[in-house]
């Protein structure tokens, strides 16, 4: 049994539905891409994984347990982490409370200190800063902390959204560089990139989403090459 | 009311307007110059504690105005009687903690007296808490105007309930603190009372900007307050974060109540309800949201409340804090201190 598991799982806002039966898993040790256009449902699946949407149909399980009706902060501590769109980090705090605010549901002080000395490790940048407001980090960096805010929970299951959003093509290679070097620390990462080229470059496998449903799946590799892909997301 | 603010904002904007509104300032200036110089310095300075002592319990009523817009923006117009309720429930256990007029407190009665502080806060605390999960946690999703019409409303809900408990008199608050004046010069003094008061005050909302800026609790109400969703996305449980701000707003409403009462040494069952007015004034002049702003604001409405009482006219008092409330809006909508850092 996979580590993260969808089955058939309706997601709506209001009346309006976003996800139409999603089934999708990712296991140990990958990294799982999930590709589509603007509204295609890509960041609405992540947030239902993390609790912060409700779906109507549908189950969810991780680490061989159901978790489809346990609270977003909850899921936190059972190992699912996440980057969300938009970076979302406490733009009026530090870059040090910022990451000891994503360490909120562990009491393990030498482990908590183990994993802020690896993130300083991965971004060094953040640790030159980490006294700066996190509001007023150039978005290179306010992204490297929305990361490591992730990595501070500890996370069995990293999901990122969007990371390479508005960044230099440079800094997407470091982002994308970092995303890689995580995932072979042992983290399973899932991801929901617009570049769906880099995103499929780095995954495992692939899921491509289209208005809410999943039509296609395959290994990274089989979705660079398959033609109707390369023709909707790789713009060639 | 808006239509009101617009054309004030129309004449404060047009050049006639900026020259009328300086030359009204000069007047008053003027006008209080004058009284100032010929009350002398040693009245002054009496206002001056007076005032301080009063803003401080504006400001920790304020406070509880200002963390609970901050993490829900909810203006809780119940919270002006949580004073009251605090003061009504701590008065029912002096008698039980022997705490009478015209005994010398003395060590033991400073204990009780802390100990009624206590259970006073912790009660309304809790209540505060139960309101917050029956009246406003529903509404949460709703339309920002359900759970405000919600908290007038359950500002008529408490006011009814304290005056079917207590009746509609003043009722008498034991004196029990000291009485002494410190003498300051020809006709005027401080009492030691003032001073007790801005002390205690002082002493919360320090203790309030420890708890906020170092305890764990305090980092996840930060968190809730500036993004509900990222906070969740750290483990934070929002309910929980939700329903500590509101004992803690309701914690410093209960003590501003309390020591109100034993200043005064006088509560009726509808003051809080005024007070509350002034308070959420002193919060929206100090930046509805900022916790520094709060305290600052509640100084400076008491200072002016009480200046003006003494320079002018107690009769008055509602008018110019409410123009203050007004120009603060229309001026500088964001409060004196503001939000400092951009959002997100």
């Amino acid at each position: 049994m996979a580590l993260l598991e969808l089955e058939g799982i309706e997601t709506y806002y209001g009346r309006v539905r976003a996800l139409n039966g999603i089934s999708l898993s990712v296991d140990t040790g990958e990294v799982v891409a999930l590709i589509g256009s603007n509204g295609a449902g890509k960041t609405t699946t992540l947030r239902t994984i993390s609790g912060l949407q409700h779906p109507a149909r549908g189950s969810i399980s991780f680490a061989g347990q159901v978790i489809t009706g346990v609270s977003a902060a909850r899921r936190v501590g059972l190992g699912i982490g996440q980057s969300p769109e938009g970076r979302r980090l406490f733009g009026r705090m530090s870059v040090l409370d910022n990451l000891v605010l994503g360490s909120y549901t562990r009491r393990d002080r030498a482990g908590i200190q183990r994993d802020m000395d690896r993130v300083f490790e991965l971004f060094p940048r953040l640790k030159e800063r980490s006294g700066q407001i996190s509001g007023t980090l150039s978005g290179g960096e306010q992204q490297m902390l929305a990361i490591g805010r992730a990595l501070m929970s500890q996370p069995k299951i990293l999901m990122l959204d969007e990371p390479s959003l508005g960044l230099a093509p440079i800094l997407q290679e470091t982002i994308f560089s970092i995303i890689a070097e995580i995932n072979g620390q042992g983290t399973p990462i899932l991801l929901v990139e617009q570049n769906a080229l880099k995103a499929l470059e780095v995954a495992d496998r692939a899921y491509v989403l289209e208005t809410g449903t999943i039509v296609k799946e395959g290994t990274g590799e089989e979705l660079l090459h398959s033609e109707d892909v390369a023709k909707a997301y790789l713009g060639m | 009311m808006s239509i009101a603010l617009q054309r004030t904002r129309s004449i404060a904007n047009g050049r006639l307007g900026s020259l009328l509104l300086l030359l009204a300032l000069c007047v008053v200036l003027i006008v209080v110059g004058q009284r100032v110089l010929s009350g002398g310095l040693s009245f002054f300075i009496q206002i001056l504690v007076f005032g301080l002592a009063n803003g401080a319990i504006y400001g920790l009523v304020a406070l509880g105005y200002t963390m609970v817009y901050g993490i829900i923006e909810l203006i809780n117009f119940a919270h002006g009687d949580l004073v009251t309720l605090g003061a009504f429930i701590g008065l029912a256990f002096f008698p039980i903690f022997g705490l009478v007029e015209g005994k010398d407190l003395g060590i033991i009665g400073v204990a009780a007296l802390a100990a009624v502080f206590l259970i006073a806060m912790v009660l309304t605390g809790g209540i505060n808490v139960l309101i917050e999960r029956v009246a406003y946690r529903p509404l949460r999703n709703s339309p920002r105007l359900a759970p405000l019409i919600t908290a007038v409303g359950m500002s008529f809900v408490l006011q009814g309930i304290m005056y079917l408990w207590k009746g509609a008199f003043q009722i008498h608050v034991p004196d029990i603190l000291p009485g002494t004046r410190l003498p300051l010069g020809p006709g005027a003094s401080v009492g030691v009372k003032d001073l007790i008061v801005i002390a205690i005050a002082v002493v919360l909302v320090i203790g309030l900007n420890l708890f906020i800026d170092r305890t764990r609790l305090g980092k996840a109400m930060r968190a809730t307050a500036q993004d509900r969703d990222a906070a969740q996305l750290m483990g934070i449980d929002i309910n929980r974060t939700i329903a500590a701000t509101f004992f803690i707003g309701a914690v410093l409403a209960a003590s501003a109540g309390m020591i109100r009462g034993l200043y005064f040494n006088t509560v009726n069952f509808s003051d809080g309800y005024q007070l509350g007015l002034f308070a959420f004034t002193a919060a929206v002049f100090g930046g509805i949201g900022n916790i520094q702003g709060a305290a600052l604001g509640g100084l400076f409405i008491g200072l002016v409340k009480a200046y003006g009482d003494a320079y002018f006219s107690s009769a008055w008092t509602d008018v110019y804090v409410f123009a203050i409330l007004i120009l603060v809006l229309v001026f500088r909508p964001s409060g004196l201190l503001g939000m400092r850092v951009p959002e997100k």
